[in-house]
Formats: C-alpha cells, structure tokens, sequence
C-alpha cells in the first residue's frame, strides 16, 4: 500500500479491493453493480463478479427477502473468484446492511444511504436502533450521505418528477463509488445514454444523479480519501466482459459453425437457464432458430427433431427441467442423434432456491435415467470457458453421434470476467459430413458404425434412397429394424457404451497444477475452479505443498485421471453438493477421498478451501 | 415420379392384430402417398407410443417412432429445420390426447405445417384394453371394472377449441373417404388435425358401428361438404340448421331448404365448426363426418424462415467476431 496525494483527495493504492452493492430488488443494484465493473473492466482491471437476487421479482420493499446484491472483486492482479469477503458495501437500506454484514471483512468500508435508515425500514429489517448511530459498527469505516435528497435536488429539471425520481438514486451511489474508487465516468455516460437515449428525461435523470453523487465524492470531506486500484497486467490482446450466460449462447454459434450445421434451440423459460434462450434468440441474423415451447419435453423433443432433420439441435434448462428430458435423452441416445442438453444447475431438490447455485446434478446427468445410457457429461470451469465447452460439446456430439449433457451453474452463468477474446480464425473446426449414399452396396444401413469412432451414418430426411426409420424400440445392429433379439440387445447395449467409453482417447489429459507429486491432491469439477485455485496458490505462497486439478469431462474422465490420483496421501473434492465427485471417484479408482461439502447456495469462497487444505496439510504431517 | 403402394411398404412384418382398422389405415395412407405429388424421401412420419406409434416403421419413407405422447413436439423440429419436408405424425386417443395432450393443442395452435393423423379407437390397445381419454363414461375394462368415471374428450372439439385451422374426422373402413380428407389435409398450408374412427376389434370391437354397420350407417352419417347444405339420410331427408343453440338436426321438409346451414369450412372463426362438432358424442346418432374446418393463418415454420430472412436483410448475417464485440471491448497492451 501506498498513499499519495492527488488534488485534495488522499489516495490509497489498494492492490485488490471487493465491493458488495446491496438494497431492494427495486434499487437497480444489478446494474449499478453491473456499471461500475464495465467501467473498471476498461479501465484495465482484472476483475470476477458475483450477483444474488431473491427469487422474487419484487419481495416486499425493505425487507430482508428481498435484498439484491452484486458483488465484484477488482484486482490489479489476475484473480479468479468474485472475492470472499467485501471490503465495501454499498448499502442502499437497513435490510441490505442486516443481509450483509456478517460476510463483511473486519473494518470494511460502509457506504449507507443514511435517508432509508428511517424507523419504519429499520423496524422491517428487524433493527431496534439505527446502527449509523448505535455504535454496533464500531470498528467499521462508516459513510453516510443522504442519498434520496441528493438524488431529488439533482434531478431538478431533468424532466423525470414524483416517485419516478427515486429510481435514479442508483445511479447517484454508482457516481460516489466512481469517485471513492478513481474509476472514469465516461464509459458509463456513454452506456447512458446509449440504453436510455439521447436528450431522454430518463437519460438526463441518470447522468444527472451519476454526476451528483461523483461531486458529493469530491466536496464533502469525508469522502475524500480515494481508493486506486491499478490496471492488471492482464496478457496482451483484446478484451470484453463476459459471463456465464453470453459465453455460452456465443459458444453455441460458434460450435454450429465449426460443424457448419445450423442452430436450433428449444427451451422452455425455467430460472436461471433462460438468458440462454434469450440472446439466442436476438441471433436470428446468424440463422439461428429458437423455439420457445410448451413445456420442457417439448424444448428436448423439437431439439432432437432439428437433429433428426440434420440440424445441430439444443436445449437448455437447470434441474427440475432436466427431470422432464429424461425419458427424450434416452430415444436421442438409442437413436444416437447430436444433441447438446445444457444444465445451468440451482439449488434443488425440487423448485429448490432458483436463483441460487450448488453441483448436485452432476449425479444425476451421469446415471438419472431409466435403462442403460451413458451420455458424455462435460462441464465448464468459468464464466467465459463456457465458450469453448460448448463448441467441445458440439465436437462431441456431432462425432460421436450422441446426446451430450453440459453442466453449466447459476454462479458461473451469473458471474462475469474479462475475457481475451479467441482469435476466430483458430477456433476448432468440425464439419458434419452427413450420408449422401448407400454404404453398403446399393443398401443403407443407418446403424453401420465408423471403424474409428463407432458413430453411425447421419443421414437426413430429404436424402433420396436413404430413407430409413429410427425409434426407440431396441435397433438390430446395422438395419436399425426393431429387434427384441436377447443377443443382440446385449450387444447394442456394449456398442453404445462402448462408443461413449472412447471419448477418453479423444480429450485431453487432466492438467495438475502445482506441486505435482503433493501428497495432498485438491481435485475439483466445473465452476470451483476459480476457488480452488485461489486456495491452492495462497497455500502454496504460504509454503503449503499441493496439487490441484480440475475436471471439465465428468464422463468420461481424462484417461490419465487415475495416474493423477496415485500415490497421495490425501485427495480432497470440494463440491457444492453433497459429494457426488467424490462417490464417482471412489467408485471408479477404489481410492480414497476426503469431501469439502457446500450447499449454502452460494459458491465456495476461496478461503474456505484454504482452511481445509491447512488442516488436511497438517494432519498428512 | 410414378409410385406405387409398394415403393412406400418397407420390408417389416406389419404387426397389429389381425382385424385391426390400422391395416385399412396404412393401405389409404401408402396408396395415397403413391398418389401424390411429393418425392418420397420428403415425406417423414413421426410417431408416439400404442399401437399408432408402428405405422413409421411400416412406411418406406423417413420416419422416427418416438416416446409417448411427443411426437407434435419432435414434428415441429422437424418441420422447422426444413420446411419442405411433409411431415406427418401419427397418434392415438391415448397417445394424442392423454399423456401428449399438451403437444397436441401447442402444435395445433402454432399452426406448424405437421398432419396429424389421430387413430381413435377409444381404448388403449397397446397395454391391453384400458379406458382411454374418449372411452365413453361408465366403460368397463380391465382398469375400471366397476365402468369408468372419466368424462371422454370430442377430439374435434378439443382440436377447435385449440383453434386448429384444419379439422376433420374418417373412418378407418371408408378409404374412399380418408383418401379424400387426407388430400384435403396435404392442400392446407398449416397443421391438419384428422380423426380417424378406427375400429380394435380385440379390445373395443364395434365402438363405430353406428357409423360403419350397413344397416345404420346411411342414417347416421353426416358429410360436410364445403360449401353446400349440410343434409344425411339416404334420401337427404334430414339436415343441419345452425341456430343461436347451436346445431340441429331437423326433418328436412318440415324445416324448409332455406333453413339448412351451408357449410363453410373456410369460415374464419370456428364457431360453426365447434356447434357441428357437438352434434354427436360417442359417437352416438347421426355424427359428422369430413372436413369441419380448413380455414387460413400463417404456418410456424414460415414465419421463422421470414423473420431469420429479415433479420439478415436489417443487420447482415451474422457475424460472429462482431458478437464478441457487442458488450463493447478494450484492448491491452
């Protein structure tokens, strides 16, 4: 740390900072949140977000139900998580404050809109006395300013009246934060007025409440100690913010393309997969076709149906929607079509908490269904990896001729990060060869499999002299004719599996990260990457040994996964679920595992890993 | 393109009990397949489950036998994908209008370009003689032996009331009459939605006999013929008057020519086509058959295939560099 002095303002040199925007699901603490990080992204930042909103559109006003929040962690370093405990919370009520205190680190900056801390809100959030005055934030830096007020003189003029005015108060907390954090208002003004319109009351409103509350920053002197947090020497090239959600809606067209297939997607709406659809659907100019249907079964049915019809089809849903596709996953696997089922997993069982996210369906994509059906499950790492996992999944499915389940999260799909944009002239390409002829003679054989990967023939209707009928009555081997043969439903069931078995020759190996030959490996799935390795590099600063690996293929593992696993004393699996990995690995490599469990719907904070790894060092010792 | 039944029978066993009215349905359906003007690997049947659900196996044409009930949901992706396709889902009174009710009236209402073929013989005769969603009240089988407590659905109705914009009803055994519904079916732009009566001579023998017995069947069928007075009887003696109760059925002569309902099958709101769908429930009496309505909408399918083409027109195809760029993005050095 480091303090100098720049006009007026005393600034202190933070190498990292966390900021919690919180208030009422009505306060716009998305976008306030969501602002400030594209600012910092372009100011050069390395950066990791993590939203929470309640399940409910609008929860009572004030009430702790329905506190919204986005937190982000900026960094002049390369992190990788959103950040364990905030350093700053921007709290627009006494509710948000209530919510959010307990994750706050000791000392934290409290930025309060002092107007909403009135005796009806705090009898709402459960506050006997008002804490910006009872001393219970002793020991926290406290900032107050009447936001409301402020927000009301500003707009004075801006066209925008009444109630209406309040609404703007976001924006007013954005322009403090810009000045209390030396972030550019130039990126947001522009953002401004580019949703809202030139010359809008809406517009004038927002800038004028943004600008205020950057001057309240400068003039009143309690704020004037500043924060700078550096730009992250970040590897050369360009850059955008992406989360989870666009990643994946990008990966999805450009994994069409490298299969040279068009696109369709059938979803029905189901939180928090439905953004998928939603971008999807404004790409109608790249020839993408969304259907929106009428229930889950439809979206997966319509999807295999594009298959069929030689299409790349897709669904998207989270847990309870995958429940409904079951029994269709099963026909597109005996029919052994491409399709790519997409899993942005929540909080079950059941309606569970939408909005929040955990691991537990990694069971049930590996074994939740009826019959023998093997499927490859792979699952993305971070918010912008979702990109390449999707463009893998078509690879996949398109080569193998298979249904493919991808596990996305609530927390990755949510969470976004700068992102170095792909050189698009080296993205993988794939193109489908579909069958134009018989393969047999004057014959077609729809289930005569490639020697090398054990796909059969993709022949589409609107193919003269191959027609041919698929269901999901047991096929004959080679004909495809219904055949209850006991011998031959034997060895359809060993084909199938076989064929999936072999994607392990066709992935690539398990990387370890760090100290390879560690008696403690910490082997984590999907979007724990970042925690993890968050953990371990921390650990290792510490002089800790350890080796960390991720998994992205659940099924089938990295072939050289059981040689990672030989030889360590300890192999922890931190999962956001009851330990699902953790059973698999038992149950595949007869080893041992220690489970680190979390199902708080949120994501595991990287000290949290930290912790159990010091503990599991110790007693290896 | 000369066919002959025989280019669209595949070399497979045809399975259903010997008797079954699904025999004459597949004979109409591939003589009329031969008939017709579309090459046929263009053609493409989609099933469900029950005994409807073997027909894809039987047709030498693209065909996919799927799971219970989907089959308008896998149809539409089909026909979505590529539009030039004929596609054809076959189902069931159970099949279509139990457990894929829902697929039924959600493809109906989007108006895809899918002909729907439901075989109803008012039982499940796959699983071996339980009621179905049409079996009439009070039916006795094996799942309700003290006789059934479900009211039964009016597939017409039902398909009206989802504002199909192609309706009719056949009989399995008049194959003069199916192959003309079905040539009515292929002409409309947009879903079509035909009952076919199929009688399952194991499990509910005779449920049509009203319809299809010799002695009654002149008295109780009604043709719907576009455009001209609704009368039955052998010697037309009876008509159809369409009042504010709805339908009726009245003694031509006493009633006057001049108060007998010309059927409009084109008419844009189906509610004459509703009133003549309850003429008869069971069915029991005199039961129209034929085309109820094949009015216009726009089909699902092309109003996809404009608005991808306008899309393109208004932005340019798509380009996935600038997709990257569309939150914005900055450049390290």
């Amino acid at each position: 740390m480091a303090t100098e002095t720049e006009d007026r303002a005393e600034s202190t040199v933070l190498e990292q900072v966390v900021i919690r925007f919180a208030g009422d699901s009505g306060d716009g603490m998305q976008l306030a949140g969501t602002q400030f990080t594209a600012a910092s992204a372009l100011f050069g930042n390395d950066l990791a977000t993590l939203p929470n909103f309640p399940a409910e559109i609008r929860a009572p006003a004030g009430t702790i139900a329905g506190v919204s929040a986005f937190q982000v962690h900026i960094a002049d370093w390369d992190i990788l998580t959103p950040g364990d405990h905030p350093d700053c919370l921007v709290t627009m009520n006494p509710a948000a404050l209530k919510a959010n205190f307990d994750d706050l680190r000791p000392g934290a900056l409290i930025i309060a809109n002092s107007d909403a801390f009135n005796e009806r809100n705090l009898e709402k959030a459960g506050y006997e006395t008002n804490p910006l005055e009872d001393g219970s934030l002793d020991g926290y830096h406290v900032l107050t300013a009447p936001m409301e007020e402020l927000t009301k003189e500003a707009l004075i003029g801006s066209g925008v009246t009444g109630r209406a005015v309040l609404r703007s108060k976001n924006f007013f907390a954005l322009g403090l934060l810009s000045w209390m954090y030396q972030r550019p208002l130039e990126p947001i003004d522009s953002w401004v007025t580019h949703k809202f319109g030139e010359g809008e009351p809406v517009s004038n409103a927002n800038l004028a409440a943004l600008h205020a509350g950057y001057n309240y920053g400068i003039t009143t002197e309690e704020f004037h100690h500043t924060y700078v947090v550096n730009p992250a020497p970040l590897p050369a090239g360009e850059y955008t913010s992406v989360n989870g959600h666009q990643a994946l809606a990008w990966g999805l067209i450009a994994g069409a393309k490298a299969a040279q297939l068009e696109l369709f997607l059938g979803a029905y709406p189901i939180t928090p997969a439905s953004p998928v659809l939603e971008l999807l659907s404004r790409q109608r100019h790249f020839g993408v076709k969304t259907f929106q249907a009428e229930d889950e079964i439809a979206a997966i049915g319509a999807a295999l149906g594009a298959s069929f019809t030689g299409h790349l089809g897709v669904t998207v849903t989270s847990g309870p929607g995958m429940a409904l596709k079951s029994e269709m996953l099963t026909l597109a696997f005996i029919t052994e079509l491409p399709l790519i089922v997409i899993d942005v997993m929540r909080a079950g069982p059941s309606t569970g908490m939408p909005t929040s996210t955990e691991q537990s369906d990694l069971l049930f994509a590996m074994y939740g269904r009826p019959g023998e059906v093997p499927l490859p499950v792979i699952a993305a790492l971070t918010p912008s990896d979702a990109f390449a996992t999707a463009i893998e999944a078509a690879r996949i499915a398109t080569k193998y001729m298979t249904p493919v389940i991808l596990l996305s999260e609530a927390y990755i799909a949510n969470a976004s990060e700068p992102w170095r944009l792909p050189d698009l002239d080296n993205l993988p390409e794939f193109p489908v060869e579909q069958a134009t002829r018989p393969n047999e003679g004057s014959v077609f054989l729809p289930y005569l499999r490639d020697p090398d990967t054990g796909a059969r023939p993709w022949a589409i209707p609107g193919t003269p002299g191959l027609e041919h009928r698929l269901g999901g009555l047991e096929k004959q081997n080679l004909t495809g004719n219904v055949s209850y043969d006991p011998e031959n439903h034997a060895l359809m069931t060993e084909l199938r599996a076989r064929k999936i078995e072999a994607i392990a020759n066709d992935i690539p190996p398990l990387e370890v990260y760090g100290d390879e030959d560690a008696a403690l490996l910490v082997l984590g799935w999907g979007s724990t990457f970042g925690a993890i390795r968050a953990a371990t590099i921390r650990a290792r600063d510490d002089g800790l040994e350890v080796a960390h690996a991720q998994l992205k293929y659940l099924n089938p593992f990295p072939p050289n996964l059981g040689e990672v696993l030989e030889g360590r004393d300890k192999i922890l699996i931190p999962e956001l679920n009851s330990g699902h990995l953790a059973k698999l690995i038992r149950a595949e490599y007869l080893v041992e595992t220690e489970s680190l469990s979390k199902v708080e719907g949120d994501p595991f904070k990287a000290v949290e890993i930290e912790d159990q790894i010091r503990l599991v060092t110790k007693e290896i010792a | 393109m000369a066919y002959t039944r025989a280019d669209f029978q595949t070399d497979q066993e045809v399975r259903w009990c010997p008797g079954c009215g699904d025999y004459t349905i597949l004979a109409s359906l591939q003589n009329f397949l031969a008939e017709m003007d579309v090459e046929r690997e263009k053609h493409v049947f989609i099933s469900g489950i029950g005994c409807s659900g073997r027909v894809p196996y039987y047709m030498n044409t693209y065909g996919l036998h799927s799971i219970h009930g989907r089959a308008p949901a896998v149809a539409t992706g089909v026909a979505v994908a590529n539009p030039d396709l004929q596609v054809w889902v076959i189902t069931g009174d159970g099949d279509g209008l139990s457990i894929g009710g829902n697929h039924l009236i959600h493809a109906l209402r989007r108006n895809v370009n899918l002909k729907i073929l439901l075989f109803n013989n008012q039982i499940y005769g796959l699983t071996k003689g339980q009621y179905s969603p049409t079996s009439e009240q009070g039916k006795v089988t094996k799942t309700s032996p003290l006789g059934s407590l479900d009211y039964p659905f009016n597939p017409i109705s039902l398909a009206l009331g989802a504002e199909a914009t192609f309706v009719a009803r056949t009989i399995d055994m008049d194959r003069k009459h199916t192959a003309s519904v079905l040539e009515a079916a292929v002409d409309h732009d947009g879903s079509a939605f035909i009952e076919i009566y199929q009688n399952c001579n194991v499990f509910n023998d005779k449920a049509f006999e009203e319809l299809t017995g010799k002695e009654t069947r002149d008295e109780n069928r009604i043709y719907l013929e576009d455009g001209e007075p609704i009368l039955f009887g052998p010697n037309d003696e009876f008509g159809v008057t369409m009042g504010r109760r709805g339908a009726e059925i009245v003694a031509t002569a006493a009633a006057g020519m001049d108060t007998i309902h010309t059927h409009n099958a084109a008419d844009p709101d189906p509610t004459a086509a509703f009133a003549l769908s309850r003429l008869s429930h069971g069915p029991h009496g005199p039961t129209p058959i034929g085309v109820f309505r094949n009015a216009e909408r726009s089909v699902y399918e092309d109003l996809m295939t404009d608005q991808i083409a306008e899309a393109q027109a208004k932005r340019g195809e798509g380009d996935l560099a600038a997709l990257l760029r569309s939150g914005g993005s900055w450049i390290v050095d």
